[in-house]
């Protein structure tokens, strides 16, 4: 399988570690992936609060240089909000020639024209759709049955378009955290919002939504993510968390690719696991104890 | 020193009027107020006005109210709504429409936001990617004024980062690299300045 790869900003910086597990858990599973040539921003959740045009434009650059290089492949995307971003483009231009004509006059100015005949998949689409679950079960060499995982899908793969999953009692990581032999943590808490943006501009709000989600996951030995906007929430502001609500204990934040690349026996530096901001010391010593 | 993107746009600095509330009420116009929106807001707890209230006075035309309000700066865009109202309209789009409002008119209340997205923006219009420290230094700048305290929330988090090599030192006034979209911003500016 061959798909078109767009990492989008955040893998490149805060998220490392997501485009690192990816690329080294395709390549694992010999799935081949191609970066669009000289991607530029989606426009993140920036663009859409201050033009509606611009938060068409700037993804859909992206498109039409995807289309250009005439692959046929789909366009993988690991980003939720990328993703959102790429989506929307390509669901909008589908049904609305209008709009496909306004972003073409602006695309003029980069020599690109957009046809519209893009697909956009999120990374977690493509896990749980097209890779058949016995490449992951026959891939597993490390044994992590004694783990208990808490999946946390956040919103914008979900939502608002329901492609893969259900998009409020979603489902699809529950077979791919199983294949490593790790148990999934029951919880209701994987669909719901981490804040997202608002941990920059009002973090007291996004504070609280995020301990609902750890305090949801109390019990389980790591949550796993698919979105780097998600795991920087979760991950980086939990010592705060802890000493204002005083009613948990730190959770291991983890990308679903570096479970499942630590399921296959992947080196932990070719799954960028040394650049997490929280990984406890219970769930270190834990990965790698014998299962009982 | 290069403008905000935001800023580089038509604004008026006061209260938007009751006819740029127009192509709002065109998509919820068939709101039955049945309240599904706050109900499954995340966020409702720290809003002044409800969704379904915040609705209502935009299809009533109160421009002065609804920009009194912190409600539509506090959607963090996880599409429950949209997804559940039983109408089917595109609530969080609204809610975009009405952070393009406040944006375009720069209304003093919604700083913290508007600054936010629009320095972000005015990097990735000078670079193409977006450079976080070049940019968190820039909102820094504009919020320090009024908030001198306010980066040392964000310490904490940015020696993690620095630990971990994933801030990387840039020039908060470096050129535009030569993955510029400055073209594709002027052509977008002018397209709606036409409209």
């Amino acid at each position: 399988m061959k798909y078109l790869y767009y990492p989008g900003c955040s893998l490149q910086g805060t998220a490392k570690e997501y485009d690192q597990s990816t690329r080294a858990m395709m390549a694992a599973l010999d799935i081949e992936l191609t970066e669009i040539e000289d991607w530029t921003c989606c426009g993140a959740s920036a663009a859409e609060s201050v033009s509606e045009l611009l938060a068409l434009a700037l993804p859909a650059i992206n498109l039409a240089i995807a289309e250009a290089m005439d692959t046929g492949q789909d366009i993988l995307v690991p980003c939720s909000a990328c993703y959102l971003n790429l989506r929307k483009v390509a669901e909008t231009v589908r049904v609305d020639e209008a709009a496909l004509a306004r972003i073409n006059e602006v695309l003029a100015e980069k020599e690109l024209e957009l046809k519209g005949a893009s697909r956009v998949r999120h990374l977690l689409d493509i896990m749980a759709t097209d890779i058949d679950p016995d490449a992951f079960r026959q891939r597993v060499q490390v044994d992590l049955s004694h783990l208990t995982i808490a999946p946390y899908y956040g919103c914008q793969c979900l939502r608002p378009y329901a492609v893969f999953d259900d998009p409020e009692e979603p489902r699809s990581m529950e077979p791919l955290i199983k294949a490593t032999g790790a148990a999934v943590h029951p919880w209701s808490m994987g669909s719901k919002c981490c804040g997202a943006s608002h941990m920059n501009t009002k973090m007291e709000v996004a504070l609280e939504l995020v301990h609902g989600i750890l305090k949801g996951a109390q019990g389980a030995d790591a949550i796993a993510t698919v979105c780097p906007m998600c795991q920087m929430n979760l991950e980086a502001y939990q010592d705060k968390i802890v000493q204002h609500y005083r009613d948990l204990q730190p959770v291991t934040i983890l990308y679903l690719p570096q479970l499942i690349g630590m399921a296959f026996g992947l080196p932990d530096d070719q799954l960028g696991l040394n650049l997490n901001l929280e990984i406890c010391s219970d769930f270190r010593n834990k990965r790698t104890a014998v299962p009982a | 020193m290069t403008t905000v993107a935001t800023q580089n746009r038509p604004g008026t600095e006061s209260a938007p009027g009751p006819d740029a509330l127009k192509a709002i009420q065109d998509k919820i116009k068939s709101c039955i107020q049945c309240g599904t929106c706050t109900a499954s807001c995340p966020n409702e707890f720290a809003m002044d006005l409800t969704p379904r209230h915040l609705w209502r006075m935009v299809l009533m035309g109160e421009t002065e109210d609804i920009f009194a309000s912190q409600t539509f700066t506090l959607c963090s865009a996880c599409y429950t709504c949209s997804l559940r109202c039983p109408r089917g309209l595109p609530l969080t789009e609204a809610m975009h429409d009405l952070k393009q409002l406040a944006a375009k008119h720069k209304l003093p209340r919604y700083k913290a936001s508007t600054a936010f997205y629009g320095h972000f923006m005015d990097t990735v219009r000078r670079h193409g990617r977006i450079r976080e420290t070049e940019f968190i230094s820039r909102y820094f700048m504009t919020m320090t004024p009024s908030n001198p305290l306010m980066p040392l929330k964000y310490t904490g988090m940015g020696l993690k980062l620095m630990r971990k090599g994933k801030l990387h030192i840039e020039n908060p006034f470096a050129a535009p690299g030569k993955q510029s979209l400055e073209a594709i911003f002027q052509k977008v500016e002018s397209m709606e300045e036409r409209a």
